[in-house]
């Protein structure tokens, strides 16, 4: 059987989720035995041209030159991967959709007429067809390896949609949001990080976003009748997965009844 | 030769985060060369206005995956001193041990996949691997070692979630650090055995001189705090940085490139730097190490970063196993404070170089302002200086050859692109 070919691409990130890659002491060597690494900017400078089998996208399209490479790139893949919370919905850079990215560019550069970029940090998908989106900031590398392996295999990955509480239960942690009334962002929040924030004493912040049949609007509304405040709830929700949708349609909702109360 | 040249590197290859190289030459003459980093802007330091700055040190790991404790830590340091919060010592012993695992696992993925196989003609540490399967697999356990300090301390090795404002969320126990004594001092026998294979490695030549920054501490390896020492200033205070040391945007970049003010002149920032002004800290067998197994200080050939970085690992590990042995938990995870309005600035040392915070805080405990300098755009004037002096000797080699032989260069710098938030692809016009 000849080796599927692999090609890792980047654009708008922090670089973590594909390092995340890197970061598989144990399966790297034999995954590189598995899989021929055609493209991978970060690990070889032995650069091949596509096409790819599969294609692993991190980053979010926030120049016009990105919206050109990555059409490139999905016409060379026969499978799209996004990997990562800036693929799946923008990152944190989508708060400058709230902004104005003018305002912006001149609060941090001197010369803003050396940059060029778009108003908005969008997804992937809002730009090619995307085959499999793996969330999280960063993602999780037990994920990864499951996706590459079914992505190896023809079939489809398993990756749960349920919420952080479901991890919670499993580790055995005392829900925060119950005993301590903190504003943890778990029962709308995609497993896949292990639960981490609550068994460290501290309430889940939404890295790896929406999970399915999130009910945003009630758990924020729980949330502000106790000591939350609104400004606390829109911003705990524009995160990492600001862009994403039902997070975005809740922070607006609340900034909306609150119009003075402007993040 | 007459015509000119012009030679691209499109794309950096083993570096973190995306860059071009432009080159020019001019008949036997490098007219111009320029580290343009194409990284698109993220606007980190106007989306933390208004943040309250407990969220801060999550927002500021998201700048980089691989150094995301220097970003969130310095970031803490700087609201600390903004609001004058004591740290407990035991806290402050656990905030070095969460260094030296960032130093540990970003010190040996650079050593072994990006950086080692350009001294072996191999296009990654993969084909490294098929050719030295011990040396890269005892690496790859080593980095996955400093991986395990930091899910403990950190909840995962990449953007951590338990670092905050005064210390941490939860405190690991005594048995969770413990029980990661034997495969630390496993790793520390084999990092000295690295580090042995690393300095005997038959380098480039390239010995320039050059300004070496680095924080220097008088108790300490330097990590998280410290003066800034220079070999060719004296030592100044961190709230004196931005009076010394200056930023600037240049047309070709997305990153500001920093220069010392007083004459306008690059600075060097890294292992190498660090090495030099703080060679005395280092822990008994880091410092035996140096003393028996490398170049004789001053290393300045640029190539030898690897030795340095090889020599930092060694001391993390003895440090790590330092810290552990010794560790009772704190009585209290965090110092308490009041928010207030108030400005403070940090620099400590990331990896790959020392990294500069400074924030304006708001009466209701919201950013007000922020400054985030990082240690590549530091570099950058450096690197681009060092080049200009590199690349004449390689003048008579096709395109391609330079724009390897540059890209070599480049990676002893370890430049992390995406956390200049703003680096590179090479061309090369030859005239």
């Amino acid at each position: 059987m000849t080796k599927k070919r692999l090609g890792v691409f980047k654009f708008a990130s922090c670089d973590g989720c594909q390092l995340q890659l890197l970061s598989c002491e144990d399966e790297l060597l034999e995954l590189a035995d598995t899989i021929e690494i055609a493209h991978f900017l970060e690990a070889t400078s032995l650069i091949q041209e596509g096409p790819f089998d599969i294609a692993l996208v991190e980053g979010s399209i926030t120049t016009p030159a990105d919206v050109e490479r990555i059409r490139h790139i999905r016409q060379q893949s026969k499978i799209l991967v996004a990997i990562g919370a800036c693929a799946s919905s923008g990152g944190i850079q989508a708060l400058r959709n709230w902004a104005d990215h003018h305002e912006f560019i001149a609060a941090v550069y001197a010369s803003p007429q050396y940059i060029n970029t778009l108003a908005t940090s969008t997804s992937i998908a809002d730009h090619v067809s995307v085959d499999f989106e793996l969330r999280g900031c960063p993602i999780d590398k037990h994920q990864l390896l499951e996706v590459l392996a079914a992505m190896i295999a023809d079939r489809v990955p398993r990756t749960p949609r349920h919420s952080v509480c479901m991890e919670c239960k499993r580790r055995g942690t005392v829900c925060i949001a119950v005993t301590k009334h903190l504003p943890c962002l778990g029962p709308v929040t995609q497993a896949g990080c292990g639960a981490i924030c609550p068994a460290y004493d501290r309430p889940c912040y939404g890295c790896f976003g929406p999970a399915a049949q999130a009910n945003c609007k009630t758990l924020s509304e729980h949330y502000l009748a106790g000591d939350t405040t609104e400004t606390v709830m829109i911003h705990a929700l524009r995160n990492m997965s600001a862009a994403a949708n039902v997070f975005q349609i809740e922070s607006d909702r609340i900034e909306s009844r609150q119009p003075q109360d402007k993040t | 030769m007459t015509s000119e040249r012009k030679i691209t590197v499109n794309a950096l290859t083993r570096v973190e985060g995306e860059g071009a190289l432009h080159v020019r030459v001019s008949g036997d003459r490098i007219e111009n060369v320029r580290l343009a980093i194409y990284e698109p802007p993220r606007f980190f330091e106007a989306f933390l206005r208004g943040r309250a700055i407990e969220e801060v040190p999550d927002i500021t790991a998201r700048i980089c995956g691989i150094c995301p404790v220097a970003y969130q830590m310095t970031s803490v340091h700087a609201i600390e001193k903004a609001l004058g919060i004591k740290i407990d010592p035991g806290i402050r012993r656990l905030r070095r041990l969460l260094y030296c695992g960032e130093w540990i696992e970003s010190h040996v993925l650079h050593m072994f996949m990006l950086n080692a196989p350009d001294f072996f003609d191999c296009h990654s540490g993969i084909e490294l691997a098929a050719r030295f399967p011990d040396r890269v697999n005892n690496g790859l356990r080593i980095k996955k070692i400093g991986n395990r300090l930091l899910e403990i301390l950190g909840g995962r090795a990449i953007h951590p979630v338990n670092v905050r404002i005064g210390g941490f969320y939860h405190l690991p126990t005594r048995d969770e650090l413990q029980s990661q004594l034997p495969d630390l001092r496993w790793a520390f026998k084999s990092a000295i055995d690295s580090a042995r294979w690393i300095s005997g490695i038959e380098f480039p030549e390239f010995n320039v001189d050059c300004e070496l920054v680095a924080l220097q501490h008088n108790d300490e390896y330097p990590m998280n705090e410290g003066v800034i020492a220079s070999t060719r200033y004296p030592a100044i205070d961190v709230d004196q940085y931005e009076d010394h040391f200056g930023e600037h945007h240049v047309e070709h970049s997305t990153a500001l490139q920093s220069v010392r003010r007083d004459g306008q002149t690059p600075y060097f920032l890294g292992p190498l730097s660090r090495l030099e002004l703080n060679h005395t800290q280092l822990s008994a067998a880091a410092k035996q190490l140096l003393e028996t197994d490398c170049p004789p200080l001053p290393m300045r050939n640029r190539f030898h970063s690897i030795i340095a970085r090889s020599v930092e690992v060694v001391h993390a590990l003895e440090e790590a196993i330092e810290l552990i042995e010794t560790y009772s938990p704190p009585n209290e995870p965090f110092a308490p404070y009041v928010a207030r309005a108030g400005a403070g600035c940090a620099a400590t040392e990331a990896p790959r170089g020392m990294i500069y915070h400074h924030y304006e805080i708001n009466d209701d405990g919201t950013v007000a302002s922020s400054k985030i300098v990082p240690p590549t755009s530091q570099n950058q004037l450096q690197i681009e200086s060092d080049l200009l002096a590199y690349l004449p000797r390689w003048l008579n080699e096709s395109d391609e050859k330079i724009a390897a032989e540059a890209e070599k260069l480049i990676r002893n710098y370890d430049p992390c692109i995406s956390c200049s938030t703003h680096f590179l692809t090479l061309t090369m016009e030859r005239s």
